[in-house]
């Protein structure tokens, strides 16, 4: 259990974090999504103990960030969004160093080091040198080193960002199977559809404040109150237009001529939509498809920091 | 047991270290200056024939030459070891993750001084065989060998410190590099320079107090404390403990002037590793 309470950093008089509170429940994979500086790394560096927030505290399985740092980082593998290697070292000697900095035996590290590095595909790349890997690869050895002490939860900072598609399917996937094992998964990223795929939860932070946080679904839903319908008709446009325009929950009319296509705003619930599809089609209104424009999380994020930036 | 002392950052550091080509060349280039600095001296006094005579006497003088120029090498290079340990761990950024282990500060602190240590002393040692051409000449004590590594090691560990306390508080490599060096020239050279000027002050008359009428006139216990803390000054007085006596009688002190050494650097390295050790993770209240 990760919380999160009154969390406020302030850098001079800039705020980057701003009275933050959350809770985020064992084995949940959530993820942080919020715009360049709007306080997203500020939260993962407070929680992996690189930094003491102005004011507030934050609790991972109950113990304090700022009073028991040392305990924490017996239960956090964090992997931040720009972080280097050593020149000179090799992939498994890169993760012995680490478990070794993580007290586990030798003997275990042996054990442990051939399965991480199976884990994130790079078995191969066991003797390779760490300086020598590409991106993905990196990206895929710090993963597997903020695992080798068997964190409960994981802080993935940007662990996605400038690797090409393939590199961006294979993180993907491991993070998949990450969840499956049960960790506690905080992850940011810009890359929005990858989130709503993999997370359990999103939270949208701006200007370091919490503007939502919830299931991906029910904060989808949030925003599809006012959903948006593209209606194409065979011909018969005016007509239709005339249909819409009477209907007490439609509003914001436009029409797409060369497209014989109308598109409105929708405040009716489902089975509103039914019935006036149904009477549509009653009227000899030629309708061939009916659409709801569905909202992804850009959208969901755009919408939600917009009113802020407002 | 194995697992309490072990030092993870000391073992990737002396892997490290041990596996880049700068520093073989590194060790190369230093004992290729020593060797020629040695084989010239040798030249020299048997006057180039490889015939001629080399007293013990001129022996030990090689000794004394060869120590001091290994001490200019060491307090040179020492700097350039130390004063990145931290910094350029930052600039590649590698430091942020090491601070998220569950190693301690003191741990990874202790970890990178040691490393530069064990290279120093490697150096040290790889420059023995040198030495061993003074004794094949005599007129040097192993006493006096001993000493003056003794010494060195102070020197190294103390230095070594300095740099590691720059390079945990200034973000660039670079900027710990010049202020290590400062601080270096400062206690070589600068408290050598304060030796003198104190000296020639306490000469002026009505400067200082006197002694009785006849006697030299003492300098006060700041100019004997700068003599004490400089690095060559020691060494000579190791090499030449009528050197010791004379500043004695000069400053009135009859105090061992390596034991205000051994002390000031003693209290140098606490000091300058309790900084670091604090400030390695500045950015956290408990800075553990």
């Amino acid at each position: 259990m990760i919380e999160i309470k009154g969390l406020t950093k302030k850098y001079g008089s800039f705020v980057a974090l701003d009275h933050f509170e959350l809770s985020i429940g064992d084995g949940v994979v959530c993820g942080f999504v919020g715009a360049n500086g709007a306080g997203k790394s500020t939260i993962f560096s407070i929680l992996a103990t690189l930094l003491s927030p102005t004011a507030g505290d934050a609790t991972i399985h109950g113990k304090s960030v700022t009073r028991d740092p040392a305990e924490i980082r017996k239960v956090i593998g964090y992997m931040p969004d720009f972080f280097g290697v050593y020149d000179q070292l090799k992939a498994d000697e890169y993760l012995d160093f680490y478990g070794a900095s993580y007290g586990i035996p030798a003997e275990k590290r042996k054990v442990l080091i051939p399965e991480l590095l199976e884990l994130v595909n790079l078995t191969d790349k066991r003797y390779e040198y760490v300086d020598l890997l590409s991106r993905g690869m990196k990206q895929r050895l710090c993963l597997a080193r903020s695992l080798i002490h068997d964190p409960k939860v994981l802080i993935l900072d940007e662990p996605a960002s400038g690797l090409d598609p393939r590199a961006r399917v294979e993180m993907r996937d491991i993070l998949k199977h990450l969840k499956s094992m049960g960790k506690t998964i905080l992850i940011s990223s810009h890359i929005l559809p990858e989130l709503s795929e993999m997370c359990d939860e999103i939270v949208v932070i701006d200007r370091g404040k919490l503007i939502a946080h919830g299931h991906v679904e029910s904060i989808q839903a949030q925003l599809q109150g006012d959903k948006r319908i593209k209606v194409k008709v065979v011909d018969q446009l005016d007509a239709a237009r005339a249909f819409f325009e009477e209907d007490p929950f439609i509003s914001g009319i436009e029409l797409q001529e060369d497209k014989k296509e109308i598109s409105f705003t929708y405040k009716g619930s489902d089975e509103e939509q039914v019935e006036l599809l149904r009477k549509a089609l009653l009227s000899n209104i030629p309708v061939y498809s009916l659409n709801v424009e569905e909202k992804d999380l850009e959208d969901v994020f755009m919408a939600i920091t917009k009113g802020a930036y407002e | 047991m194995h697992q309490r002392f072990s030092n993870p950052v000391l073992m990737k550091e002396l892997k490290l270290r041990f596996r880049a080509f700068k520093s073989f060349s590194g060790l190369m280039f230093y004992l290729i200056l020593l060797f020629i600095f040695v084989g010239g001296f040798l030249s020299v006094y048997t006057q180039f024939t490889g015939t001629g005579f080399f007293r013990p006497s001129e022996s030990f003088i090689m000794f004394s030459v060869i120590s001091v120029l290994q001490m200019a090498l060491v307090m040179f290079i020492t700097p350039g070891l130390t004063a990145g340990a931290i910094s350029s761990e930052r600039e590649k950024q590698t430091l942020n993750i090491l601070l998220t282990t569950t190693q301690s500060s003191t741990q990874i602190i202790i970890g990178k001084l040691l490393s530069s240590i064990a290279f120093l002393i490697l150096l040290l040692i790889a420059g023995l065989p040198l030495y061993s051409i003074v004794f094949l000449f005599g007129g040097v004590s192993p006493t006096q060998l001993i000493t003056i590594f003794l010494f060195y090691l102070l020197t190294v560990i103390a230095i070594g410190s300095i740099g590691i306390m720059f390079s945990t508080i200034t973000k660039k490599t670079i900027v710990s590099m010049i202020a290590t060096y400062g601080a270096m020239i400062f206690l070589g050279a600068v408290t050598a320079f304060f030796f003198f000027v104190g000296f020639s002050l306490d000469r002026i008359p009505g400067g200082m107090p006197t002694t009785p009428i006849g006697g030299p006139t003492p300098s006060s216990p700041i100019t004997f404390f700068w003599a004490a803390i400089n690095p060559g000054a020691l060494m000579l007085t190791i090499l030449f403990p009528e050197m010791g006596n004379e500043l004695a009688n000069l400053t009135n002190i009859s105090f061992p002037n390596w034991i205000v050494y051994l002390i000031f650097y003693s209290l140098i390295t606490v000091i300058c590793l309790f900084i670091a050790i604090r400030k390695l993770r500045a950015n956290m209240r408990h800075n553990r």
